[in-house]
């Protein structure tokens, strides 16, 4: 499947893409447990993950998968897990841990239906603001959602630069219905695909300080084994990583994490506009649910009303900027969602400019272009 | 005491991590100081150990040793071990925790890890009680002990933490105290020195929590019960049960080969290497 220099038209579904994505920005190990709808990812890795001098392993649940992932990035390599809910539950202790011990990792989760077990065959949303605020305590994070097969590739490498650009883990949230649909997409060459590297340190391994700040707020990182020895702790800890008690270095630390992303903004905020210029009406979406409103916006347009979208790829850091324009623009907009309404609560609490229309869905089926054409006056 | 000394400034951050967190007299310590001896002999180098440790007291040690450290999540040392293993296998992976960071909170890790034989060593340092949070009653606290969760006395029965490791799959299994320091030194060196996963339980005096709470008396007076109610391994067999009753086995209690993850892995990367060949157009 590893293509050359050129891109080739493949026919794949979501998980398959992100396995591609994944091996494309250079991932070499993957950790993970079995769960509906994302085994594909476990079961495509543990094929092209050794054939690429790379490691797969099963682990004994979630909890040890993103341990794994953890610790093979502080050793230096690439590595990512994909779950849905139950297992990403699971997840949230050691999820803090990377935040604060700053390891780049990669998280996906493929969003089914309904806390606890609920509906694991069915698409939903519901896990929004589980991926900003899942694991305890303040802490900075990425997230991104992905919302057809050619996104799973592209937003899976981007979320490796990401993690790597800026020392966090980033979580992509899929959904059942963009992780099972066959698309065909162009797969980009290897040299067709930018890659980002975490910094390393320069300096000798004497003068190497595991956390100091700099003019980014993300420190240099080495890898274990590199003779770079240090520290690497889930307590708050100093410039050497070393657990501190002390409140300046308290809140140096939480501080730097959160400027770090705030110095990052307007890179890591992606959003894409669709038939925005004049639109009057707009709809703001993402995952799955955009592909719908492209076409419900297409229809309305048809019937002259004057309708946009704006999906959101980045979820968090919410994309306000981009957000705003639209709600300053509109007259309305409107926010659908798989869930009882957790990105329209974001939304609102950039500006209440304009009207903002909740539409969710929540019965494990997705959001129809009718439904939204309806609430775009059509 | 200039070897010992040696081996202080070499091996241990001095910088701002003394004075240690441990109560005075706490087996820790000694642990410490076994580990880096046997460390020493084996002539590794600081640069290719990695010490992962849980949360707990014992968890505390990865802060203290001028290693590759890293002081993971409660009871999940031995999964960021497992990655970092995966990741860089010419490493050196050494994981402490305390006997409820590996058998309550990690038990579920502490068995898969023993089943699958990643070459890594686990040295799990029971002092029968959760010390670090005050005293609560841990998987390995005795029927019948106290503790600040069982004050009218333990209702539930301990694991013994080197038999399940046996039954689980470790490839080395040894049990010591933190009395029987110079046979310690050893046990810790073979089960480094161990091509797959080696588990070293460590009897430890926690005088302050467990010992108090259980009439116990001081470290002095813990150590010597460690000393009285230890039986040597390799004797144990030909002893009447009746004599050994109460008491524990140390030494080695297992030493076999099994397969190593890693280079079981190797073959699976060869073959998935031929196989994408062949796929190629
Ligand atoms: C998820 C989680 N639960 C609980 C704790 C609190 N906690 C910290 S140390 C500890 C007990 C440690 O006991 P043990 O592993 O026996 O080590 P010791 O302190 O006795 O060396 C507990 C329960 C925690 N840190 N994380
Ligand atoms: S509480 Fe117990 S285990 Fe912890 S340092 Fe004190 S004596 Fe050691």
């Amino acid at each position: 499947m590893s293509g050359t220099g050129a891109g080739r038209r493949v026919l794949l579904q979501g998980n398959e893409a992100i396995v591609e994505g994944a091996l494309a920005a250079g991932c070499r190990l993957f950790a993970g447990y079995p769960i509906t709808p994302a085994s594909e990812i476990s079961e495509l890795m543990s094929l092209r993950l050794p054939a690429v001098a790379g490691t797969f392993i099963q682990m004994e649940d979630e909890i040890a998968s993103i341990g794994a992932v953890i610790g093979a990035s502080l050793a230096g390599v690439k590595s990512l897990t994909a779950t849905s809910g139950p297992g990403f539950s699971l997840m949230q202790e050691n999820l803090g841990f990377a935040c604060m011990a700053e390891v780049p990792c990669v998280i996906v989760n493929v969003m089914r239906g309904g806390a606890s077990t609920g509906l694991p065959t069915s698409p939903a949303q519901g896990d929004v603001m589980q991926a900003r605020w899942g694991t305890h305590g303040d802490h900075p994070i990425i997230v991104l959602a992905v919302s057809s097969v050619a996104d799973s590739f592209e937003i899976t490498v981007h979320a490796f630069n990401l993690a790597e650009k800026y020392r966090v883990p980033v979580i992509i949230l899929s959904d059942e219905v963009v992780a099972h649909t066959r698309e065909t997409f162009v797969l980009p060459g290897p040299d067709q695909v930018e890659v980002v590297d975490r910094m390393r340190p320069s300096v000798p391994p004497q003068w190497y300080k595991p956390y100091a700040d700099n003019s980014r707020g993300v420190p240099a990182m080495a890898a274990m084994g590199d003779g770079y020895r240090h520290h690497v702790t889930g307590l708050i800890h100093d410039e050497s990583g070393f657990p501190t008690q002390r409140g300046d270095e308290i809140n140096a630390l939480v501080r730097r994490q959160f400027r770090k992303i705030t110095n990052g903004f307007f890179e890591i905020q992606m959003t894409r506009s669709f038939m925005m210029e004049g639109a009057q009406v707009a709809v703001i979406a993402y995952g799955s649910v955009a592909r719908s409103a492209k076409r419900a916006v297409r229809m309305a347009r048809e019937q002259g009303i004057d309708a946009g979208l704006l999906q959101l790829v980045t979820l968090f850091p919410f994309p306000r900027k981009d957000v705003d324009q639209v709600l300053r623009q509109c007259k309305a907009v409107i926010v659908p969602e798989m869930n009882m309404g957790q990105i329209s609560r974001e939304v609102k609490r950039v500006n209440r400019r304009c009207r903002i229309i909740t539409y969710n869905r929540v019965d494990g089926q997705l959001i129809t272009p009718e439904e939204i054409f309806e609430e775009l006056g059509g | 005491m200039e070897r010992i000394e040696q081996l202080r400034h070499t091996y241990l951050r001095h910088d701002k991590k003394f004075p240690h967190v441990w109560c005075p007299g706490c087996g820790n310590g000694i642990v410490l100081g076994s580990l880096i001896r046997a460390i020493d002999r084996l002539g590794l180098t600081q640069d290719e150990i990695v010490l992962a440790s849980g949360i707990g007291c014992a968890g505390r040690m990865s802060v203290y040793a001028d290693f590759n450290t890293l002081h993971a999540t409660h009871g999940r040392a031995l999964t960021f071990a497992t990655g970092i293993k995966l990741a860089r296998p010419e490493l050196t992976l050494i994981a402490v925790m305390g006997d409820g960071d590996a058998t309550g909170i990690g038990g579920n890790h502490f068995i898969h890890a023993a089943r699958r034989n990643l070459n890594m060593t686990a040295i799990i340092i029971n002092n029968q009680i959760y010390g670090m949070t005050g005293g609560q009653y841990s998987p390995t606290t005795p029927y019948g002990a106290h503790a600040a969760t069982a004050v009218f006395g333990n209702l539930e029965h301990a694991f013994s933490i080197a038999e399940l490791a046996v039954t689980a799959g470790a490839s080395f299994v040894a049990r010591g105290t933190v009395y029987h320091v110079p046979e310690l030194d050893r046990l810790l060196e073979k089960g480094i020195a161990k091509n797959g996963f080696s588990v070293i339980e460590i009897l430890s005096n926690c005088h302050t929590q467990f010992g108090r709470r259980n009439q116990m008396g001081d470290p002095v007076t813990m150590m010597r019960w460690l000393k009285e109610h230890a039986v040597p391994a390799v004797k144990a067999g030909d002893l009447a049960p009746e004599s050994i009753e109460g008491k524990f086995t140390i030494g080695v209690l297992v030493d076999r080969e099994k397969p190593d993850y890693l280079k079981e892995y190797e073959r699976v990367r060869a073959e998935a290497r031929q196989k994408a060949a062949e796929a190629k157009p």
